[in-house]
């Protein structure tokens, strides 16, 4: 148990997959229309943009705890 | 009849029958053994892995419904993005555990892993009972997404002959889901899946363009249906309304028998771990695919005379193929019906044999057959998977559709209970296994009485806690009755010295890999002390 931490990486870089949920969970951050993106209200595209961050993130702590 | 759409959806249906029954020749196993016929012998690579998750989480009737609301109802509907961007993290953090725990004891379910780890019979058989209940009402939605297309294409009967296409359809499915086990799905997959995303890049390339651009189709929806209604004093409105309903339905997706078969049929832990940053993809995918809903509001196809009887008919479901038939031509209408359809049949072929999978080893094998041979167990899952395709059949063709809509939203209410044994049992034994059945018990009857108290209609239920209103999803309330309830029964029972059972897992089954167990010769130690 004790070579745990440095065969599998350190465990701090799952704190790294809290941020997703603070992004999308608290609605009030992107309830809004302002400000557009090529017409796309903010709504919209920052949900998109969170799937992207979210993937980078997940396959960041992915690779470092390996 | 549109026999141009109609030709091209059948090639597509012929082609992946002939796929389905050749799939049980792929990578060659014995199929009269169950993790066989119902795990494709745990052999999936990541990419295969990719396809058969994406094919089997992503099912025809979220591509259906998802638009439906959008269309219908607005910004609520665009909850399954961060429904579908939070799921992923949570896999990372908890399902390679369960690959592991379940490749080195040789655990085919969930119920199989609570047996082990609680030692409880009990405990396992209602965790399998609720799989089940959950997975088949899933089935019968399946049908709906078929349902939508073939009207579409123009076939109208009323009767026995108007369900005859959905019957042939789902007998096929039955003949070589039976045959090839989970083979079968998991290659249809691979064209499913590549089928869906050319249909849905074309949709948002072409169809844009012929609506005026992406700000024209926003500009052209009305500005309340754009944003979530801000909420009123007192209330957190459709604020936590949308951040619950993502949040718990997250939870829910990867507990569902069939996200729990697509991940132990992976051939290593890694696998999962990886698919947990690459399935984002069709994340990305289903965000564009609700952005359908808005651009069959801007194109107007509700408002057409020939498409008004199926918009009667289907209701807001009808949105995204009534987008299609106005926006490709036919043959290209054809070719995403097809993909739709697929996208049908792959979700219900995995969860036929999820289900199936569940009452053999969890309800058969400990209470009727406790001797059966390895060859009985496989034969009676693959009965067991035309029965319950048979059962999701009638349920569509006899019963109205709003009950197989009702049931699957209950359906989630419900699998969210199995979280503490499983989730929580896959890092820690701290809760009692009398404690988990009667948190089970706590969480589905608020879960339920929650859903009946706002009719069976929705399942965001207004929570009043000291003048404030919180609309929540009804299973995350469920949920932390269940977990309050465990946690609390736990203290009693250790206090009263109620057995806790022995742990039949160990510490290091919950990081094994292939590597490091050698295969199957690792022979469980029987003298290992709970963990806890």
């Amino acid at each position: 148990m004790t070579n745990e931490s440095t065969r599998h990486g350190s465990k701090l870089w799952y704190l790294l997959l809290i941020f997703p949920y603070i992004g999308v969970l608290w609605v009030p951050f992107y309830n809004s229309l302002q400000p557009e993106f090529n017409g796309i209200p903010f709504f919209y595209w920052y949900q998109f943009l969170w799937v992207i961050i979210s993937a980078v993130l997940t396959w960041i702590v992915y690779r470092a705890t390996e | 009849m549109n026999w141009t759409a109609l030709i091209v959806f059948i090639l597509l249906f012929v082609f992946v029958t002939v796929l389905g029954f050749f799939a049980a020749r792929w990578r060659h196993g014995n199929l009269d053994q169950l993790h066989e016929w119902g795990l494709a012998g745990r052999r999936f690579g990541t990419v295969v892995t990719w396809f058969l998750l994406g094919g089997d989480l992503y099912t025809a009737y979220t591509f259906i419904a998802v638009p439906a609301l959008v269309f219908g109802a607005g910004a609520i509907g665009m909850f399954a993005l961060p429904y579908t961007i939070v799921v992923y993290p949570f896999v990372l953090m908890v399902f390679p555990r369960l690959w592991s725990v379940a490749h080195k004891r040789g655990y085919i379910t969930a119920a199989d892993f609570v047996q082990g780890r609680y030692d409880s019979s009990g405990l396992a058989l209602i965790i399998a009972l609720t799989g089940i209940l959950a997975t088949m009402p899933y089935i019968a939605l399946q049908l709906v997404g078929i349902q939508v297309v073939i009207g579409a294409m123009g076939f109208h009967g009323t009767g026995l002959i108007g369900d005859l296409p959905l019957i042939i359809a789902f007998a096929i499915l039955a003949a070589y889901t039976y045959t090839s086990g989970l083979r079968a799905p998991a290659m249809i997959a691979v064209v499913k899946d590549t089928l869906i995303y050319i249909t849905v890049i074309a949709a948002v390339i072409i169809i844009p363009r012929q609506l005026g651009g992406y700000a024209h189709i926003f500009s052209s929806i009305p500005p309340a249906k754009l944003l979530l209604a801000a909420p009123p004093a007192g209330s957190w409105g459709a604020y936590s309304a949308y951040g619950t309903l993502a949040f718990g339905s997250a939870l829910t997706l990867f507990l569902y028998p069939h996200s729990v078969t697509g991940v132990l049929s992976a051939s290593n832990r890694k696998v999962i771990r990886r698919n947990s940053a690459l399935l984002p993809a069709y994340t990305f995918l289903l965000g564009l695919i609700a952005l359908l809903g808005y651009m069959a509001l801007a194109s107007g196809v509700h408002d057409m005379p020939q498409y008004a009887p199926y918009f009667k008919q289907y209701g807001p479901n009808f949105a995204v193929p009534a987008l299609m038939l106005n926006s490709f031509p036919a043959w290209f209408a054809g070719f995403a019906f097809g993909a739709i359809a697929i996208g049908a049949l792959v979700p219900a072929a995995i969860m036929s044999i999820a289900a199936a999978n569940l009452y053999t080893r969890n309800i058969y094998r400990p209470y009727l057959r406790p001797n059966c041979t390895e060859k009985q167990e496989a034969t009676t899952a693959k009965l067991v998977s035309l029965v319950v395709k048979v059962g999701a059949l009638a349920f569509v063709i006899f019963l109205p559709l709003k009950y197989a809509i009702q049931l699957q939203l209950l359906g989630g209410v419900w699998i969210i209970q199995t979280l503490p044994a499983i989730v929580i049992g896959l890092f820690s034994r701290w809760l009692h296994r009398w404690a988990l059945i009667l948190g089970w018990v706590a969480g589905m009857v608020t879960g339920t009485w929650m859903v009946a108290s706002l009719h069976f209609k929705g399942t965001v239920y207004p929570l009043h806690l000291n003048g404030l209103t919180m609309p929540g999803y009804a299973a995350l309330y469920g949920l932390i009755v269940n977990l309050g309830v465990a946690a609390v029964f736990t203290v009693v029972f250790n206090l009263l010295g109620v057995s806790r059972g022995k742990d039949h897992t160990s510490e290091s089954d919950y990081h094994a890999d292939v590597d490091t167990t050698s295969g199957k010769a690792a022979v469980a130690p029987d003298f290992e002390a709970p963990s806890l």
